[in-house]
């Protein structure tokens, strides 16, 4: 095998090479520099090579060596709290040895050397041991804990099991072939990691956002898609659902997106409390960081490193939640290079083979029954930003194909400032009917009446505006006027959730059902007295009704309510029909 | 002294095809010697061991195959100093102003480096234009990239001269620049802004890049990126806060197409090549603030929309990249109203960090968000009105109907040297919100209705006495 050879022709980030022994997808490097590049196509005795940095000042002739090795990506202790660009290399580390400018040519390890982790072993000398079997554990950080695991493809009898304080690459375990077992693993980003089997999932993610978990659940090990226009709330959407979503691993790829909004969840994450357990939430977090105008190869990739490490805490056992924003970015880039390399185009200039990737990408989501024994999950949210706003478009259209949750983002409700923009009537979730029995046995039996009775108003309500819009409101009979007011009250009490304020940010789903309730009960009892006579106006002018719109924001909110509906209790009562 | 090759196989557009060199470097400066003498600059675009492609900056007029081609060894850099203040370059960074050439202190690549997203810091400082419409409902903060986009024949000039004067971060007296670049403009254009700049006294403190429309479109390619690369140098090597206003992004993406096609690239939407968004984010992306540096490079771009379509490629991957948009509206200039900026369409997206106690004033969001929502609304209502009538409104309604003229009027509506302070700005929008009943007022909490609301404010000052 010959793995050195030379650069033939530069063009962008795609460079052909020549006079050397390649294998699809091998990790090469290029130039004097040693840039790092990735095999994507071989021609006769050449190999077309994208590359993961700025390719200024290559010329041709320059060395170029084949590491044989596909772009993995390392796993072990020390993800967690980790900031990594597209291709696994820690930013912070990146900052401090080339300052605040991304310069080339700059390798870095995904995980540090020098940091000792405590090593607890839970497997004996002379046990049998399997890919993916738990050989011990470390503690990652406060209240996760990293289960070292027999990588895929190695299997055998325990010959030696250390304990004690160890760098990642130090030996834990010796098998009686003798393989060395590392805390560490490497593992292709293109190769999904096996399970032993998927599994349906049976259980929602609480958000903590009220559309989601009300109207528009997504399960845990389940696909979600936030399509939006540019401006339409998408990014806070997604960074909520980081922060509030009820899984134990984030991992959160910002893909191609803005710097200064990467840098603003880069501060933020740190600073961040989690919910539950009242610690930095970046401890069960890591972030990869690929910004627009980073190398498009780098950005590619960064999509794939994501769900590896994702797949990695998944096969631990943990509940992680993937969120990439934005798919859109990463498909621009196949697209990219693909008219680099002269393709032929498919739909708007994408590669054939789009749809393809979407699909293979959001397969690796779902629910397992990891070869640890355990039982975890990987929920993907992507978000899509279809071009113009128009959902006909290849990446939105091939997504939509796959995902089971659409979570459509309205730029007019962003317009008038409804927060989530998320448009109640072209949202869907086809998981609403499988988690029926987990609501029957969480929240309250009553809580999927109440959810399909306001999808049922919301719905009316969009067909009784086409006639408030040529008659005006006060052409309706009164009864449609009060259903125009109750789902108006649903919109604005319910939906509309404020992610800036502290109390309304996060919302439980006890809160959750106890405001929607409390919403229909006014309803009901405003139908009823509307029926026994009571004027219109009248009811209208319930102090219990605007009372509700500031509840959410209490932070003793059952006492609130409590109050709330005491005093609704007494002024129906006081109503008087005429 | 570089080798000089005459083996140009062909020329075709604003491309030539340069064979049997040397092993070139990838974006590497060329200059091409002309039969008489003159000389022309150029870039490799693709170099390979049989054949290298160069895109010539000032355009392949007069160039044939015997022309000599010097391939520099190194990539385009700008010749840097402090000294670049008060300059006017060409589009490719030559001194237009009949001054001497600029002695460097340092030569920078154009292209510059993305800055490590972790090395950013995250914009904050707000910034006041003195304009309500973005002070107070799509609030400006040092280090964003906020285009204007709007449409030919519509004042976005005006607007981003106003802010150009007016932008000031409140309480501080730091060191403030201006780099303007202007991408294939009209001369008579480029005049308005000169003169503005000098009757004001700010071209003391700008540098200006002038591509007219006359020039090669190929130079457009490099002059944005010249403008950032001295603002970056201003900003970090001089602590100074600089303000980019790059004009017009449109011939920018014309000229880009214009490359993709002469190179025979396969194209995307519209024919824009399926770079664009990678390459615009080259450029916005060149904004922001850096830990541990002093100053910061805020871009204010304009950008007209063909045909004034939004969805149109150039806003739409412009608006994926930037942190907001202010939308010039053709409607409200018709009205007569300066600036027509409608808020609707309009975002910062980096307003709420830039907002608040401390910052502007803790009833900020809320009055922000009640205004946008009650405008909203009137301006649907209107669509009604066309319909029904007036009388066939509610009361409610009405109030809302009203809500939106006024707003228009009083808020929107100012004048080019009317600089409002963002105080004046925010009770300005009280006292709009005031005429709307306060059961209205849903987006408010009680307590700045308490506080800020002037009917209260009324009541307290009366209670007082």
């Amino acid at each position: 095998m010959k793995n050195k050879g030379e650069i033939y022709r530069i063009s962008g980030p795609v460079v052909i090479i020549s006079g050397i022994n390649t294998k699809m997808y091998d990790v090469v490097k290029v130039g004097n520099e040693g840039l790092m590049g990735e095999v994507i196509g071989i021609e006769g005795d050449k190999s077309t090579v994208q590359v993961y940095e700025e390719t200024s000042g290559l010329r041709p002739g320059e060395p170029v060596e084949n590491t044989g090795m596909p772009l993995s990506v390392e796993l072990g202790p020390g993800l967690l709290e980790s900031i990594y660009d597209g291709i696994q290399r820690p930013l912070p580390v990146l900052r401090e040895t080339m300052g605040d400018f991304i310069k080339r040519g700059v390798f870095a390890d995904g995980l540090s050397r020098e940091k000792e982790w405590d090593f607890k072993p839970s497997v004996k000398k002379g046990a049998k041991v399997e890919r993916g079997t738990i050989i011990g554990t470390v503690q990652e950080t406060q209240n996760i804990e990293h289960r070292i695991m027999v990588p895929p493809r190695v299997s055998g009898k325990v010959a030696e099991i250390k304990k004690g304080k160890f760098k990642v690459d130090e030996v834990v375990c010796v098998l009686e072939d003798g393989t060395e077992l590392t805390l560490m693993q490497k593992w292709p980003v293109r190769v999904p990691r096996p399970v032993s089997k998927k599994l349906m999932p049976n259980k929602p993610l609480i958000t903590g956002q009220r559309i989601l978990d009300g109207l528009f659940p997504v399960a845990k090990g389940g696909t979600a898609a936030i399509p939006g226009p540019f401006g339409s709330g998408k990014t806070v959407t997604q960074q909520q659902l980081a922060k509030w979503s009820d899984t134990e691993i984030v991992v959160y790829i910002g893909c191609g997106e803005r710097g200064n909004e990467m840098a603003d969840v880069l501060n933020e994450f740190p600073e961040l409390e989690d919910p539950k357990t009242g610690r930095p939430l970046m401890e069960r977090t890591v972030l990869i960081a690929n910004t627009s105008n980073m190398p498009v190869a780098a950005r590619e990739a960064s999509v794939y490193t994501g769900i590896t490490i994702a797949e990695y805490y998944r096969d631990m056992g943990y509940d992680v939640s993937l969120m990439a924003d934005s798919t859109s970015r990463w498909a621009e880039a196949m697209r990219e290079i693909s008219s680099r390399l002269e393709e032929m185009p498919g739909e708007e200039g994408y590669p054939a083979y789009l749809a393809g990737k979407l699909s293979e990408f959001y397969e690796r989501a779902g629910r397992v029954d990891a070869l640890s024994g355990k039982e975890g999950s990987i929920t993907v949210i992507g978000a899509v930003s279809p071009p113009g706003g128009d959902f006909s478009e290849p990446v939105t259209q091939n997504t939509l194909r796959i995902v089971k949750v659409f979570w459509a983002l309205d730029a007019k409700l962003a317009q008038r400032r409804h927060f989530p923009s998320i448009n109640w009537l072209n949202s869907y979730s086809l998981y609403s009917k499988v988690l029926g029995g987990w609501y029957n046995e969480n929240v309250s039996p009553e809580w999927v009446k109440l959810r399909d009775n306001s999808m049922e108003l919301l719905q009316k309500e969009a067909e009784l505006q086409d006639i408030v819009q040529l008659v005006g409101s006060d052409a309706l009979p009164e009864d449609q006027q009060l259903t125009l007011e109750i789902a108006r009250m649903i919109r604005e009490y319910f939906l509309q959730q404020n992610a800036f304020h502290e109390v309304d940010t996060f919302c439980p789903m006890d809160k959750q059902y106890k405001l929607l309730k409390a919403i229909t009960t006014w309803g009901d009892k405003a139908q009823t007295a509307l029926e026994s006579g009571v004027p219109m106006p009248d009811i209208l002018k319930l102090e219990s009704k605007d009372e509700l719109a500031k509840v959410k924001f209490e932070v003793e909110f059952d006492k609130a309510l409590k109050v709330i509906l005491d005093k609704m209790e007494d002024e129906f009562k006081n109503l008087r029909s005429v | 002294m570089t080798k000089e090759y005459k083996t140009i196989r062909e020329i075709s557009g604003p491309l030539i095809f340069v064979e049997k060199t040397e092993p070139i470097g990838y974006n590497e400066l060329v200059n091409i010697t002309l039969a008489d003498g003159t000389t022309k600059r150029g870039q490799v675009l693709d170099t390979s061991d049989d054949i290298v492609v160069v895109q010539v900056f000032e355009g392949t007029g007069g160039l044939n195959r015997d022309c000599g081609v010097r391939f520099t060894g190194e990539t385009i850099k700008l010749p840097v100093s402090k000294d670049l203040l008060g300059r006017i370059l060409s589009g490719s960074g030559e001194p237009l102003d009949g001054g001497p050439r600029i002695v460097p202190e340092d030569r920078i690549d154009i292209n510059g480096a993305a800055i490590n997203p972790y090395a950013r810091l995250p914009p904050k400082d707000f910034i006041q234009t003195g304009i309500s419409t973005i002070d107070g409902m799509n609030t400006l903060v040092r280090g964003q990239k906020l285009p204007i986009f709007s449409g030919s024949g519509l004042p976005h000039n005006e607007i981003a001269l106003q802010i150009a004067r007016q932008a000031k971060v409140m309480g501080e007296g730091e060191e403030f620049a201006v780099v303007f670049a202007a991408m294939g403009i009209t001369n008579e254009e480029a005049q308005y802004f000169m003169q503005d700049f000098e009757r004001t006294g700010a071209l003391e403190r700008a540098v200006v890049f002038l591509n007219l429309a006359d020039d090669p479109a190929v130079e457009r390619l490099i002059t944005p990126r010249l403008a950032l690369t001295a603002a970056e140098y201003l900003a970090y090597e001089h602590d100074m806060h600089v303000l980019v206003i790059l004009t017009d992004i449109t011939n920018y993406c014309e000229a880009l197409r214009q490359m993709g096609a002469a190179r025979e690239e396969v194209p995307g939407r519209r024919g824009y090549p399926g770079y664009m968004y990678t390459d615009l984010a080259s450029l916005y992306e060149r904004a922001g603030v850096v830990k541990g540096k002093k100053g910061s490079v805020t871009q204010f771009s304009i950008l007209s929309m063909p045909g004034d379509d939004i969805t149109h490629p150039i806003p739409d991957l412009s608006g994926y990249i930037t942190e907001g948009q202010i939308v010039i509206s053709r409607e409200l200039h018709r009205k007569g109203i300066y600036p027509p900026v409608n808020v609707l369409p309009s975002l910062s997206r980096l307003m709420n960090s830039g907002i608040g106690a401390g910052r502007t004033r803790d009833d900020h969001k809320p009055v922000s968000d009640q205004i946008y929502a009650a405008y909203a609304e009137g301006r649907d209502l209107r669509g009604l009105v066309a319909i029904v009538g007036k009388d066939a409104l509610s009361d409610r309604d009405k109030k809302l109907l009203e809500f939106a003229d006024m707003f228009e009027d009083r808020f929107v509506r100012q004048g080019t040297d009317e600089n409002r302070t963002i105080e004046e700005t925010l009770d300005l929008g009280w006292e709009l919100l005031a005429e709307l009943p306060e059961a209205l007022l849903t987006r408010i909490d009680n307590k700045y209705i308490d506080k800020y609301h002037p009917a209260h404010k009324k009541a307290k000052a009366g209670k007082k006495e």
